[in-house]
């Protein structure tokens, strides 16, 4: 993945008469990757993407896409497109016709367009599909044919608007890989917008995560998953358990956080995020998973504390147990994989509950 | 069988008879009296002839009303189809202020009387000095053409997708190429239906045209004056049977292109309402 900037988003706002949209936003996308936009429905993020397309104008802050400002540049002169939500596949064209309904306004001839629709098929895996009508596809070709009129035109960037939201839960994990692949194979720029975090986390090289018209945390799912910058972005993704904690004393690089229901820890100073004052910290984080429930008394963990569980829910792979924490007033969750001879305790068992330092997040 | 249920069962099969024998026998009458060779219209029949059709072959004044009134309705079919297009593009897609206003200033002429709308046209005409002429007829007839062709468009925009533009525009199309490779094929049927029953409203329609038609006559305001003359009547029969074979040619014409451009976009034609 090269690190040029394909689109520059500078402190873009949108309102819609009284309501603001977007607010100030400021990204920059590069080239290649496989940027998300994620968000609950109302953050904006479909509203960026219109803007990238060019189907409406921002209020303020300019669009710059591959070096370009995109200011009073209409959608049909923009270097990308869109496979949208509802695929807007045209009905009264066949499906090679609407793959080829960019390229006849190209000086191209009849062979090349027949040839650019035909490997544009068998990239989306509908070679032989060319002379179906559109209404006799199902949702998943839909949905490939959309994709295969985008990248036929041979866009800068893809932009894709929630394009899976339609599809069943199979189909749908089956296409996140799809797409994926397709997009590391050509090496073509693709937006996604997503309120989806699972699809966002698998398919992204990067996600931008929308609330309220402004970008809450840019990063690799990676760091998204496991160093929230705000607990409404760390609830957003995944599920979190928040404890109360303060910070006791900062000294040499390190922290020192009293967490009543864990104990008293070290941490390095670099383990709070970026710009956020050591003094407010109130809460700590700490993901389901980063807990263990020690069944064996030989089992043992880098810290420990004890607990009661109060709830079992067994979901097959996995059993989630809520455990009450001492002096906490709300019960933590922890995952556990039911591996082999795992038995699965009941409720009121009181347990040993093993943690680890890294996995602790801090928060105002 | 449950009695109660057959008896009512009966009952609304007699009702729909009687209904139907109601609405569409006077229109029978039509062409039963159009083949009777007698010139007074009563029971019995005399016998079968073809002359009162051969009379109206050979009635200048019919002919020329007959252009007239085909004129007429073939450009009050197009204007309003056309004014009915942009009105109903403008009231799906777009909101500007007063919009509720407007548009109920558009439809209004649906149900306003149209003894009103002909007296006022004419008084009006009269005094901006405009004399008559079948355009005068055509301005009446397209202002109450227009809200059916608005009534008839506007459902067929309601049923495109918007993002069926957008994605033409994001394909490189320009508006104008997007409307003719995407929206003009889509609400062609819309625009074929309100041809023809724009055609039909203004073809048939008498008041309006009474009061603004000048030497010109319609074929309506032409058979009016002709009830005055009982020895003309057969021959007026006879006109209304092919009148009345026409429309319904044209009625079943428009449903088949309907019906063949529903099925080409995947919908199922009886589904998707239409005329019959």
């Amino acid at each position: 993945m090269t690190q040029n900037a394909i689109i520059e988003i500078e402190g873009v706002s949108k309102a819609f008469g009284a309501v603001t949209a977007l607010n100030g936003v400021d990204a920059t996308i590069r080239e290649g990757e496989f940027f998300s936009l994620l968000g609950p429905s109302g953050c904006g993020k479909t509203t960026l993407l219109r803007l990238i397309a060019g189907f409406d104008e921002p209020t303020d802050g300019t669009v710059v896409i591959a070096g370009q400002s995109m200011a009073g540049i209409p959608a049909n002169k923009r270097p990308t497109n869109m496979v949208f939500q509802s695929y807007a596949i045209f009905p009264h064209l066949s499906v090679a016709d609407n793959v080829g309904y960019g390229l006849k306004r190209k000086q191209m001839s009849r062979e090349e367009i027949n040839r650019a629709v035909t490997d544009a098929l068998a990239m989306v895996d509908l070679a032989g599909y060319g002379n179906r009508a559109a209404h006799e596809l199902s949702g998943g070709q839909r949905q490939r044919v959309a994709l295969a009129r985008a990248l036929v035109m041979k866009p800068k960037v893809v932009l894709l608007d929630e394009p899976l939201s339609a599809l069943d839960k199979k189909l749908r994990e089956q296409m996140q890989v799809e797409l994926r692949q397709l997009q590391q194979q050509i090496g073509i720029t693709f937006i996604l917008v997503t309120h989806d975090q699972e699809e966002a986390l698998i398919m992204s090289d990067r996600i931008a995560v929308l609330f309220e018209g402004e970008i809450a945390q840019l990063d690799t799912p990676e760091v998204l998953y496991r160093r929230p910058v705000s607990k409404r972005v760390a609830s957003f993704i995944g599920v979190m358990n928040f404890l109360p904690a303060t910070i006791t004393a900062k000294a040499k690089g390190a922290l020192a956080v009293d967490i009543p229901s864990l104990g008293k820890v070290s941490l390095a100073a670099g383990h709070a995020p970026e710009g956020l004052d050591p003094a407010s910290v109130s809460t700590i984080g700490v993901r389901p998973e980063m807990l263990t429930i020690l069944f064996d008394d030989a089992e043992k963990a880098e810290c420990e504390t004890t607990g009661e569980v109060t709830a079992t829910s067994y979901c097959g792979d996995m059993t989630y147990y809520s455990v009450l924490l001492p002096k906490a007033d709300e019960a933590v969750t922890i995952s556990m994989r039911n591996t082999a001879g795992r038995s699965i305790v009941p409720a009121g068992t009181k347990v040993r509950v093993g943690w680890g330092v890294e996995s602790v997040v801090l928060f105002d | 069988m449950n009695i109660g249920r057959f008896f009512s069962r009966n009952w609304l099969t007699g009702y729909a008879v009687v209904y139907m024998l109601v609405l569409y026998l006077p229109v029978v009458l039509l062409p039963l009296f159009a083949f009777n060779a007698s010139t007074i219209i009563a029971f019995p029949l005399t016998g079968f002839t073809f002359e009162w059709f051969g009379v109206l072959f050979e009635t200048n004044a019919l002919h020329s009303a007959v252009q007239n009134s085909l004129v007429i309705a073939v450009i009050t079919s197009i204007l309003s189809t056309l004014l009915g297009t942009l009105g109903a593009r403008a009231m799906v897609r777009y909101r500007f202020p007063l919009k509720r206003g407007i548009v109920s200033l558009i439809m209004v002429p649906l149900i306003l009387p149209e003894i009103i709308v002909g007296v006022s046209l004419l008084v009006l005409l009269m005094q901006i000095g405009i004399s008559l002429s079948i355009w005068t007829v055509i301005a009446g007839h397209v202002l109450i053409c227009v809200p059916f062709s608005v009534a008839i468009l506007s459902s067929a925009f309601q049923g495109l997708d918007p993002s069926l533009e957008e994605a033409s525009m994001d394909l490189g199309e320009t508006r104008f190429g997007t409307f003719r490779r995407v929206i003009m094929p889509l609400i062609l049927p819309g625009i074929i239906s309100s041809l023809l029953i724009t055609f039909t409203i203004s073809l048939d329609e008498f008041i309006i045209a009474f009061f603004l038609t000048g030497t010109d006559v319609t074929l309506p305001v032409y058979i009016w004056g002709q009830m005055r003359f009982p020895t003309k009547l057969p021959s007026v029969m006879a006109l209304g049977t092919i009148l009345l074979v026409l429309s319904v040619f044209l009625l079943v014409l428009g449903e088949v292109f309907r019906r063949r451009s529903a099925s080409r976009q995947g919908q199922d034609a009886s589904a998707t309402g239409g005329l019959m």
